[in-house]
């Protein structure tokens, strides 16, 4: 799999990204500055963490406007892999790439620690390597995830099953307690209508070795490398 | 012509920074103090003498990126 990390100013998860695909995976991963305009020869991009252009007004209301995002978007059109994780999920939502906002945590709190989050959609490109219901250990580290959109668009959101995770108990129940952040509906994760695009509060390359005592988001990265697989086949086909 | 932009949520939608400023007036003994909303100020200089055509620039300006409007709304004042 080639992935595109995405570098804005303020991002600062972009090479745990690219460590956790060439080393830990053997992927071939490249960094692509926010500057450039084109995503041509890769299978994938990721949004990393950070703080783009210092949360400023917004988060990722500024890194929607950079140079590489147009292309983004015709890479997302093109039915190709994108996934934003914490503040790459913030820019998707300003981008309109996926619907809705975030707000701040109830708690006002920034909050860096583990949540469990429920795969509620095992079926997308990002989690076909997960069961129906399997619950995942991922921290968060955001004070923006607060997820909110208006009832009408998650009507849709639930009726599509684009809720991708959940936040829940260690036993896998979604409960008012289990939502660190008070995201609408508990909502963690969430894809667009085709799949392909991806947005997630929590950090999987955060925990993908041994090493730092969790792997449960390797689940996500081979799940994007099975569908660029199976993907491959079908084309060979 | 100077552009005055206020951002503020939408009501409806729960401000944790209003409620917690109103918790603080309230200990100190702001009992009257409710409904508490915090948002953006912003202002600006346009290089514009019309005010319709400065409207219409600014109201661009909020939509596009000083607001997102999906949970926030804005107003504005022009001024000579």
């Amino acid at each position: 799999m080639n992935v595109g990390v995405l570098v804005f100013p303020g991002s600062n998860c972009d090479h745990d990204c690219a460590h956790v695909l060439k080393d830990v995976l053997g992927q071939n991963a490249t960094m692509v500055w926010h500057k450039e305009s084109s995503l041509a020869g890769l299978d994938a991009v990721i949004l990393p963490g950070g703080f783009s252009y210092g949360d400023y007004l917004r988060t990722g209301a500024i890194a929607r406007f950079s140079p590489v995002m147009q292309a983004v978007k015709q890479f997302a059109v093109e039915g190709k892999l994108v996934l934003g994780i914490c503040n790459g999920f913030q820019i998707l939502l300003e981008a309109g790439l996926l619907p809705g906002a975030m707000l701040r945590n109830k708690s006002l709190h920034f909050i860096c620690r583990e949540t469990y989050v429920k795969v509620e959609n095992a079926a997308t490109p990002f989690t076909n390597a997960c069961k129906p219901g399997q619950v995942l250990k991922i921290p968060i580290a955001h004070a923006d995830g607060n997820y909110y959109t208006d009832s009408v668009t998650l009507a849709g959101l639930q009726a599509n099953a684009q809720i991708t995770f959940r936040y829940c108990t260690v036993d896998g129940t979604v409960t008012p307690g289990s939502c660190p952040n008070g995201s609408l509906d508990n909502i963690a994760g969430l894809c667009n209508a085709e799949g392909n695009v991806l947005g997630m509060m929590p950090h999987p390359e955060r925990c993908v070795e041994t090493m730092l005592g969790n792997e449960d988001g390797r689940h996500i990265f081979r799940s994007m490398i099975a569908s660029l697989e199976h993907k491959q086949v079908a084309e060979v086909r | 012509m100077k552009a005055k932009i206020h951002v503020t949520l939408k009501s409806g939608i729960l401000d944790p920074q209003g409620k917690a400023i109103e918790h603080a007036l309230d200990s100190l003994g702001f009992k009257h103090a409710a409904n508490v909303r915090v948002g953006k100020y912003m202002e600006l200089d346009l290089q514009e003498a019309d005010t319709a055509k400065a409207e219409v620039v600014v109201k661009s300006m909020c939509e596009k990126l000083l607001a997102n409007t999906i949970i926030e709304d804005y107003r504005y004042e022009l001024t000579a």
